[in-house]
């Protein structure tokens, strides 16, 4: 195959830096004839909380779901687990690992708790069991033959969580998972995902609430128009404080 | 002027319980491509017709008999709606309602038209089995076996597809990809597929439900046409994509059909429409329908 020089060839390709799970390379998405991502590079390493951080509007939920495909059209290249899934249709994705988690939670309302629970298949082996995940949110367990909908906020929002889990998946993408809920549910969404990262995952937030994300996460992207408009490390924060809140601020 | 010929009375009975079997078994199929696909699927009586005529020409040319009919007629029917849903509805997905059901009327009035001109327009008769050939005396009744086998055997069907529907993995995928087929596809799952398959099998349903009405009803093109709109009526009455209310109200309606007939055979035809434009205003949702 002819290949031009600045495109990594295919031996490389195939063996990607084990550390990288998600990259994302100009990444373009569309929603009919709106142009929403323009160009947007991302990378997440094996173990790491990144934010995307951003005004709403900005792109930030947009970026995740084109991550999963589910935009109109997306083009550039996104490498999940070392696969280019730019050509993959959607319902492939999730299989390289992948969990996401939507900003309005998709709590199935024909299905009760458990039956929500138990109901993305699996896509790798080593997926938590269904009584560990019970364990970490013992009100699921309580009302677990309750209809999925029926729950409250932040209740959703723990079975959104618990229900990719289950999966397997070692890379999750979550989408505002504190919008709208207590402070007491969103330490405890905290504790959570600390504990999920001690274990190994690989997390992309989307974060409204900086105070939640800044503790947690060991980078900040921040996006603008569709646009990555800064990368801060988790030690810059200070120093840059200034600089986000005249990103971030209304 | 009260007293009431037994006699009669469960032989009507009977045979709306017989009708309402076909009413439930179609019914049923329309309420799962409705409320899983949000389909109006109006070819639904020309293939239970196309069931009931692969069937007779089965037999006929190919000796094949009703037990294995049973069998390979649904399957040769939901491949006709594979293809269906494949090539011709699956382009219009995307469009108003409206379309998916012009293209499906105009799909059965093909089919309708072809085999008119293929068969004539007088019905064919199917033997029924040795095996259910005749009957037994009850006390207020004398009950064929074969009408017998009708009740149970689409009791069954009904009752086991229900049962894969609301209480199985696989109904679980179904009723989530109804409400949301992103999601879905983001878990993992191939909803396209699922879909595909869903109106295969809705539609095999009907092809099941004309075999088991080969021996009974003559076999004749028109027999889908007269059937369907009754069949919406009561779609309608048990509210619309209710897969339950879909059973229940096609048994039912069957009975009170066959019970119109005993105390006032003039309004036996015209009963079913009359309660559907009661449940209606009363409850618009339909009896088993969840209010919007």
């Amino acid at each position: 195959m002819n290949q031009p020089a600045n495109i990594p060839s295919a031996q490389e390709a195939n063996h990607p830096n084990s550390w990288e799970k998600l990259r994302i390379d100009n990444l373009h998405a569309f929603y009919g004839e709106s142009h929403i991502l323009h160009g947007i590079d991302i990378n997440v390493n094996k173990g790491e909380l990144v934010t995307l951080l951003g005004r709403n509007g900005s792109g930030r939920s947009t970026t995740l779901k084109a991550i999963m495909n589910m935009v109109g059209r997306r083009t550039g290249s996104v490498v999940v687990n070392g696969n280019e899934t730019i050509n993959m249709p959607a319902h492939k994705i999730a299989h390289l690992g992948l969990g996401f988690c939507p900003e309005e939670r998709g709590i199935f309302s024909s299905l009760n708790v458990e039956e929500n629970l138990l109901l993305p298949p699996h896509v790798r082996s080593d997926g938590m069991s269904v009584e560990e995940i019970y364990e970490i949110f013992p009100n699921l367990y309580e009302r677990r033959t309750s209809q999925g909908t029926r729950l409250s906020g932040g209740e959703q929002q723990m079975l959104a969580l618990g229900r990719i889990l289950r999966t397997g998946a070692n890379i999750l993408l979550l989408d505002e998972i504190t919008e709208g809920l207590a402070p007491v549910i969103v330490q405890k969404l905290g504790e959570v995902l600390s504990l999920l990262k001690e274990r190994g995952l690989t997390i992309l937030l989307v974060e409204q609430n900086f105070r939640f994300a800044a503790p947690i996460a060991d980078r900040h992207y921040v996006m603008e128009h569709g646009h990555i408009v800064e990368e801060v490390h988790a030690d810059e924060l200070e120093a840059k404080t200034e600089l986000l809140n005249t990103y971030l601020g209304v | 002027m009260f007293d009431i010929n037994l006699f009669a009375l469960f032989g009507q009975l009977l045979v709306g319980l017989i009708n309402g079997s076909f009413y439930a078994l179609l019914s049923l199929g329309l309420a799962i491509i409705f409320g899983l696909l949000k389909i109006i699927n109006f070819a639904q009586g020309a293939l239970y017709m196309l069931g009931a005529f692969i069937a007779f020409l089965a037999l006929k040319y190919m000796g094949i008999n009703y037990w294995a009919a049973l069998i390979i007629v649904p399957v040769c029917v939901g491949l006709v709606g594979i293809l269906m849903e494949r090539f011709l509805i699956r382009p219009i997905a995307n469009e108003d309602h409206l379309y998916s059901l012009l293209l499906t009327f105009g799909l059965a009035l093909i089919i309708q038209g072809a085999f008119t001109h293929m068969f004539g327009s007088s019905g064919l008769s199917y033997a029924i089995p040795e095996e259910l050939k005749g009957g037994n005396r009850l006390p207020f009744m004398y009950l064929p076996n074969y009408r017998a086998w009708i009740i149970i055997a689409s009791v069954a069907v009904c009752f086991g597809t229900w049962y894969m529907i609301e209480k199985t993995k696989l109904g679980a995928y179904l009723r989530a990809g109804t409400e949301n087929p992103q999601l879905m596809q983001a878990f993992g799952i191939n909803v396209p597929l699922i879909v595909t398959l869903t109106f295969g099998f809705g539609v095999a349903l009907a092809g099941f439900a004309g075999v088991m009405a080969a021996p009974v009803y003559s076999v004749s093109p028109d027999m889908g046409s007269n059937i369907l709109i009754v069949v919406f009526a009561i779609v309608v009455i048990g509210g619309m994509g209710s897969i339950g209310g879909a059973i229940l109200t096609g048994l039912g309606m069957g009975v009170v059909e066959g019970l119109t007939k005993y105390f006032y055979p003039e309004a036996s035809t015209t009963v079913i429409f009359l309660v559907m434009v009661i449940v209606l205003l009363l409850k618009p949702a339909g009896l088993f329908g969840k209010e919007a």
